[in-house]
């Protein structure tokens, strides 16, 4: 990324960021204000990392790690920003990881699944003009044949990100499309293949069965395939996260996650709790409805967005 | 994932006995657990607060009843607080839907229903399933529109879905922007006879002024009866921002909540209804189009607080097993008599609902039982070989496991194409199951104080 366009989307993310740190803001610099922190105010501390989804846990966590080096001492809202800060961004600095296209892998497979409405299909037109602008053949595959239109929406996207879309009529086996796509995609020597997924609840046993099927069936032509398994959620999803990474890592061994519509006031604070819990790399942030408005994920431009401090 | 509140609270009762009254202590001690338990729930921790100091004072001085502890007794205030709260009665077993569940259609028709709500959150899929029930139970004439010009192929989402759902959708007008679609509705639904017109709409950031105040802008035109804010069921602590913007900019009169059969706890139920002070009115149950159904309060509180989802259940159970066979079933639960045939036919039930860990999760007292479970990694294919060392049991070694000998087992063991561990693990988890079953049937007594647990018996 040059610097033009690394000010550019850190631009962007904050502009996202400061309407939800807003907030945020407001109240550790109301709680904090030339105040001393004592056991009361990492109380109230815990609880606005709390309002930002960090969850229980990471949170009093967090507060706690603070206390142990500031407690009794003055303390400016700053201060407290910068901290917590730091320490957020060195729980997020490993898992932030650029996602890399394979060039060994003809093609280079991927996954993308999630609930419903995350925001799957958007992702994968904003990564496959991405993938088309740094010079790679990309190739869609509409394996969501459950939800009305969702094989029309896949298709509008490749046709804004000029890319062709494997498409098979609703109803048919989601599992049979990947592998058709897959053998087309060799066939035409694509760089990149992303198969699109109908959205499922990780609750519903048979639906994850069927897309561990996909898995299975798309290993029959490579048996390195898929290479990449990316969950997508968005930044509204609150503590449920925790189940749905579980469950989608049992069932598909998830590669990655990328988090969407970080451009509203959620936070999307649990990527916090989440990197400690199963440090899987967060691959790409989405932060509006264009083709363009997707990220590499930046921890410390996260972190410092997150609590309101310029660079 | 996470334990049952009751038995976290079980845990630090244990060592006291009972009292006459609640005291602040044991208040403060417990509502520290539930603290905790309602924000794992995504409830926003404003209203966590205001509800606290509200069922502080309820609770402190309260006489504990006989045979509950002091945890439960909490519990129960919580519970019957958070009803309330979600605009229903702790008193009725089930919640009538006047609190909360009819939707506005009173008007000269057509009247008109907007939904409104962020993206993804569901709205075009609820747009048809409302359709579709207004139809058939309400026996209305519904016009479907989508005046959602943004993303790909949301209109055509919605008439594919009206298609479906046998409700006609408006026919679409390139490049027509969406206050003129709402208009063309509008007078289309007049001309046709519709009862009712549905509008669905963009989803939208309640931060982008631009796209509310064309919201507002519809809704002024059209002068909704309804205008309902889809939300998810997943949704964390936003849920606040999100249903009070909607509200201030726009001026909801209502809130649908979607992906209710997520395992999601759906604390963000709770705090939309209190920021926004509009009722939650409909929930959205399932993928098919049907899975609409009214809001309960009861059930809905029961899940935030980890207690199970005991009406839940009960309705999934009964969608299943015949009415007769579920009768029988709570019945020999309530008594604790639970053969292996019983448990064969039981997990018959579970491979038809294909969602063994979702089903015990809506279990009262399954929390550890669920993560056992998930480590012993039950799927249906699982569930089918279960069934097979049963059936390879005579009638005698069904309703008496204890005369299962080594031979015996040898024998079931091929019988059923398995091996004697098999056979072994499966008898262990009979056994657990027959004494959590006692457990229930013998809470489902006097135990549980009332509104506390949904009774198990309107099983129809």
């Amino acid at each position: 990324m040059s610097d033009t366009d690394k000010k550019k989307w850190l631009g962007r993310l904050r502009h996202g960021l400061s309407k939800s740190s807003a907030k945020f803001k407001d109240g550790i610099g109301g709680i904090f204000d030339k105040r001393q922190l004592d056991g009361a105010l990492v109380e109230e501390l815990e609880d606005f990392l709390i309002s930002a989804d960090l969850g229980v846990a990471t949170a009093a966590r967090l507060a706690q790690s603070l206390a142990d080096t500031r407690f009794n001492r003055e303390i400016t809202p700053a201060e407290v920003r910068q901290a917590l800060a730091d320490e957020i961004a060195a729980i997020l600095a490993p898992v932030a990881r650029a996602f890399a296209v394979d060039k060994a892998h003809k093609p280079h497979v991927v996954l993308v699944c999630g609930v419903n409405g995350g925001g799957k299909t958007t992702t994968i037109g904003k990564l496959a003009k991405q993938f088309r602008g740094a010079g790679h053949t990309v190739m869609l595959a509409a394996a969501d044949t459950f939800r009305a239109a969702a094989i029309e929406q896949l298709q509008a996207w490749g046709e804004r990100a000029d890319c062709p879309v494997v498409a098979g009529a609703t109803g048919a086996d989601a599992a049979g499309l990947a592998y058709d796509a897959l053998l087309r995609a060799q066939a035409e020597n694509t760089d990149v293949l992303m198969i699109d997924t109908a959205g499922r609840l990780h609750n519903r046993a048979d639906l994850m069965a069927e897309l561990r099927k996909i898995v299975q069936v798309v290993k029959k032509l490579d048996a390195t395939a898929p290479h990449d398994r990316l969950l997508v959620m968005d930044a509204t999803i609150g503590q449920n996260a925790h189940a749905q990474v579980e469950v989608f890592r049992d069932m598909v061994d998830i590669t990655g996650l990328v988090m969407t519509k970080l451009d509203g006031t959620a936070k999307g604070g649990v990527v916090v709790a989440l990197a400690e819990k199963f440090a899987l790399p967060v691959l790409a942030i989405g932060v509006g409805e264009g083709i363009d408005d997707m990220r590499a994920f930046d921890a410390q431009a996260f972190a410092r967005s997150l609590m309101g401090l310029e660079d | 994932m996470f334990d049952s509140l009751t038995s976290r609270l079980g845990d630090i009762f244990a060592g006291l006995k009972r009292r006459g009254a609640l005291s602040e202590a044991d208040v403060d001690t417990a509502l520290r657990q539930v603290r905790v338990a309602l924000l794992e729930a995504d409830v926003a921790l404003p209203v966590v607060k205001d509800l606290f100091a509200a069922i502080r004072e309820e609770a402190v001085g309260q006489q504990v009843l006989r045979s509950v502890t002091p945890g439960q007794m909490v519990v129960k205030i919580v519970h019957d607080h958070l009803v309330r709260v979600l605009g229903g009665d702790p008193a009725a077993a089930k919640q009538p839907a006047a609190a909360g569940g009819a939707i506005n259609l009173a008007g000269v028709p057509p009247v008109a229903v907007l939904m409104v709500g962020l993206q993804g959150s569901g709205k075009t899929t609820t747009c048809a399933k409302l359709g579709l029930k207004l139809k058939r139970r309400d026996k209305k004439k519904v016009l479907m529109a989508s005046l959602d010009v943004r993303r790909p192929a949301a209109q055509q989402q919605l008439a594919l879905l009206g298609e479906q759902a046998d409700v006609p959708t408006l026919s679409v007008v390139l490049g027509e922007q969406p206050l003129a679609i709402a208009k063309r509705a509008m007078l289309t639904a007049r001309q046709e006879g519709a009862d009712v017109l549905i509008l669905d709409t963009a989803g939208r950031l309640h931060i982008d002024s631009e796209l509310m105040a064309e919201a507002a802008a519809i809704a002024e035109a059209v002068r909704p009866t309804e205008t309902l804010l889809v939300a998810d069921a997943l949704t964390g602590q936003d849920a606040v921002k999100l249903a009070t913007e909607f509200n201030d900019k726009i001026g909801i009169t209502g809130i649908v909540l979607t992906r209710v059969d997520g395992d999601a706890r759906g604390g963000a139920a709770l705090s939309m209804r209190a920021v926004s002070g509009q009722p939650i009115k409909l929930m959205g149950t399932g993928e098919k189009l049907d899975a609409l159904e009214d809001f309960d309060a009861g059930r809905v509180a029961g899940r935030i607080l980890g207690q199970g989802d005991v009406v839940g259940l009960v309705e999934k159970a009964a969608e299943i097993i015949e009415g007769e066979d579920a009768e029988k079933m709570a019945a020999k639960m309530v008594k604790g008599k639970f053969t292996l045939n019983d448990m064969a036919e039981q997990l018959k039930q579970l491979r038809k609902m294909g969602d063994v860990k979702g089903f015990l999760g809506m279990l009262p007292g399954f929390g550890k039982i669920k993560s056992q479970i998930a480590d012993a990694n039950v799927d249906s294919k699982n569930i089918a070989r279960q069934e097979a060392i049963i059936l390879s049991m005579t009638a005698r070694e069904r309703s008496n496991p204890k005369v299962l000998n080594g031979s015996r087992r040898r024998r079931i063991a091929s019988g059923s194409g398995t091996s004697v561990q098999e056979v072994n693990r499966l008898l262990k988890s009979y056994r657990q199951v027959a004494t959590m079953m006692k457990k229930i049937g013998r809470k489902g007594g006097a135990a549980p104080p009332p509104g506390m647990m949904p009774p198990l018996s309107p099983m129809r």
